[in-house]
């Protein structure tokens, strides 16, 4: 079980991240909504430590998450990338083994094997010697979708995995998001709006700094809740998506 | 023609000379790779002015250079980062603050504590007078250097390429990093003799960024752009040989023509040879309104 208890966040005294808790269990997905600036990200990040957290910590099992790194998937904010840079897709997913295969070797038979595997679950496998940046958008995603596969992990944390994504893509996406689920793993997604997908989650985190709701889409959804997380507007497109066509 | 190149073989300047530009020809673009792709080009400049001071302490003191010069390279590197963190100014400022000052403070000391170093041959190279020292001292450095990235070419991918997700998973970032200032600064000092400091930016960046422009993965880039490298220094050597130039300008030239060369006519960069999408793009245009004209 992945236990988050009390985590803050300060960046220089902006508040990022307000006291947030919560647990998940293994085979669950969750997804985490909130608007932009809420503290998706830096949730994410604090939880690896890849912030600087004033307080709070995150268990795994028997220890701290931070001292199991190579237990957990992060694929960041797209935005994050050069995608000028010199490496193939192939390439791109073999940094996955970087950390299980130690320092000195490299990789060898079982290592391709796990690369091509995860290629073909996203379907760019055919676009394996392409250089990263002469790929789509939702391409690039996918490929970082294969990342995080071929690492082999028990949590996956993906920060705004849907964002400009087309429709196929998506959907290769949540069927990926659904095998691991029933594999047991522990899903973390982040989202600035789920519409449609919503309905596949089996809980969903509501933040805005602070944890605002956590329970099943459902009960999350509700006017007040919308209203504390996105403040005064409730003519938001995401209000009226959700209270019409999902749950009434 | 080929009495043009082996008849100063025989002179013993001339061999050292090769030597070194061969040892530093194939470092350089290794090194200048990562900063490329790291966008961090400009960092081998201001650290190549910044182990000016050191040089002249340990002339002075009558250490080797190499201690001097690299503490003080690593020095200006930190004071860089440091200025960064600790306030809004943003980095191109305080490189350019901090490199100036370095320099100033070097030339300086030079004066007061009345160093015999050749200036000259310390800012622009001077591959003909290279010594035996210079040679062993750039052949340790470059295998050091080159053996640390073979041994850790898979994290150093990662780290270059994906910084947030290298931390995530766990790879010593901050360790990391301090390697690629040390290496930085070990590599200006093995160059100093061949290029000299001003230009020893142009030996890191020109043949790595003519390797970027022909091929698609980072060790693809360090393989073709060594090639390059090793190609433009003999090129330079002989020019300074037969033309009399100093040796740095001249590998420097070559090296920047091979460019602007590539730069034109790449097949798939380059920008005479490569696809135009532009005119693709209105090809179909005219076809569209052919279309929608007969309709
Ligand atoms: N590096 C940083 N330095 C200072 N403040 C930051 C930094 N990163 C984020 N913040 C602040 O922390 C808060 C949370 O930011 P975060 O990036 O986690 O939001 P988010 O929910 O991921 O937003 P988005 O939907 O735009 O990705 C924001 O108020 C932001 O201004
Ligand atoms: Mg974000």
């Amino acid at each position: 079980m992945l236990e988050v208890r009390n985590l803050a966040v300060n960046y220089r005294g902006v508040c990022g991240l307000d006291h947030v808790s919560f647990k998940i269990e293994p085979g669950q997905l969750v997804g985490i909504l909130g608007p932009n600036g809420a503290g998706k990200s830096t949730m994410l990040k604090a939880m690896l430590g890849l912030v600087p957290v004033s307080s709070g910590l995150v268990n795994y099992c028997t220890g701290p998450l931070h001292q199991q790194l190579e237990r957990v998937a992060y694929v960041p904010q797209r935005s994050q990338i050069d995608w000028d840079y010199p490496i193939t897709v192939w390439n791109v997913v073999m940094m996955a083994r970087t950390r299980q295969l130690g320092w000195f070797r490299r990789p060898g038979r079982a290592a391709q094997e796990i690369v091509k595997t995860a290629l073909d679950r996203v379907e760019m496998t055919h676009l394996k010697q392409r250089r990263i940046g002469e790929l789509s958008g939702g391409q690039q995603q996918r490929v970082f979708l294969a990342r995080a596969l071929a690492q082999q992990a028990d949590i996956f944390l993906f920060d705004e995995p849907f964002a400009g994504v087309d429709k196929k893509t998506e959907a290769i996406i949540l069927e990926v998001f659904e095998e691991l689920r029933s594999q047991g793993k522990i899903l973390l997604v982040s989202n600035h709006d789920w519409g449609q997908s919503l309905t596949r989650l089996d809980r969903l985190l509501l933040l805005n700094q602070r944890l605002i709701a956590d329970g099943s889409p459902q009960e999350v959804m509700t006017p007040e809740n919308l209203q504390s997380a996105y403040g005064g507007s409730l003519q938001t497109p995401l209000y009226q998506d959700v209270d019409t066509n999902l749950f009434c | 023609m080929l009495n043009l190149l082996t008849e100063p073989l025989t002179y013993g300047f001339m061999q050292n000379a090769l030597a070194i530009s061969t040892l530093v020809g194939i470092l350089c673009p290794v090194v200048g790779s990562y900063l490329i792709v790291q966008r961090m080009a400009l960092l081998g400049d201001v650290i190549a002015h910044c182990v000016l001071p050191g040089m002249s302490l340990s002339f002075f003191f009558g250490i080797d250079i190499l201690i001097g010069a690299f503490g003080s390279g690593i020095l200006g590197s930190f004071l860089i980062g440091w200025i960064r963190s600790q306030s809004r100014v943003k980095v191109d400022a305080a490189m350019a603050l901090t490199f100036s000052t370095f320099f100033a403070l070097g030339i300086t000391l030079i004066t007061v504590l009345k160093n015999k170093i050749d200036l000259d041959s310390f800012l622009f190279g001077d591959v003909l007078g290279v010594t035996s020292t210079d040679i062993y001292r750039t052949l340790i450095i470059s295998l050091v250097i080159l053996i640390v990235v073979r041994l850790f070419y898979k994290e150093l991918l990662f780290y270059t390429f994906d910084r947030t997700g290298a931390q995530a998973i766990g790879l010593p970032i901050n360790a990391i990093h301090f390697g690629f200032m040390a290496a930085i600064t070990l590599t200006v000092i093995a160059s100093m003799k061949a290029v000299g400091v001003i230009l020893v930016i142009s030996l890191l960046v020109g043949p790595a960024l003519t390797a970027y422009l022909l091929v698609k993965e980072l060790h693809q880039m360090m393989l073709l752009g060594s090639m390059i490298g090793v190609i433009v220094s003999f090129a330079g050597v002989y020019l300074s040989y037969y033309q009399n130039v100093p040796s740095g300008p001249a590998i420097v030239l070559v090296s920047s023509t091979l460019f602007l060369f590539t730069f034109l006519f790449s097949p798939t960069q380059g920008i005479l040879t490569r696809p135009e999408p532009a005119s693709r793009s209105a090809r179909l245009l005219r076809k569209l309104r052919f279309i929608r004209r007969a309709e």
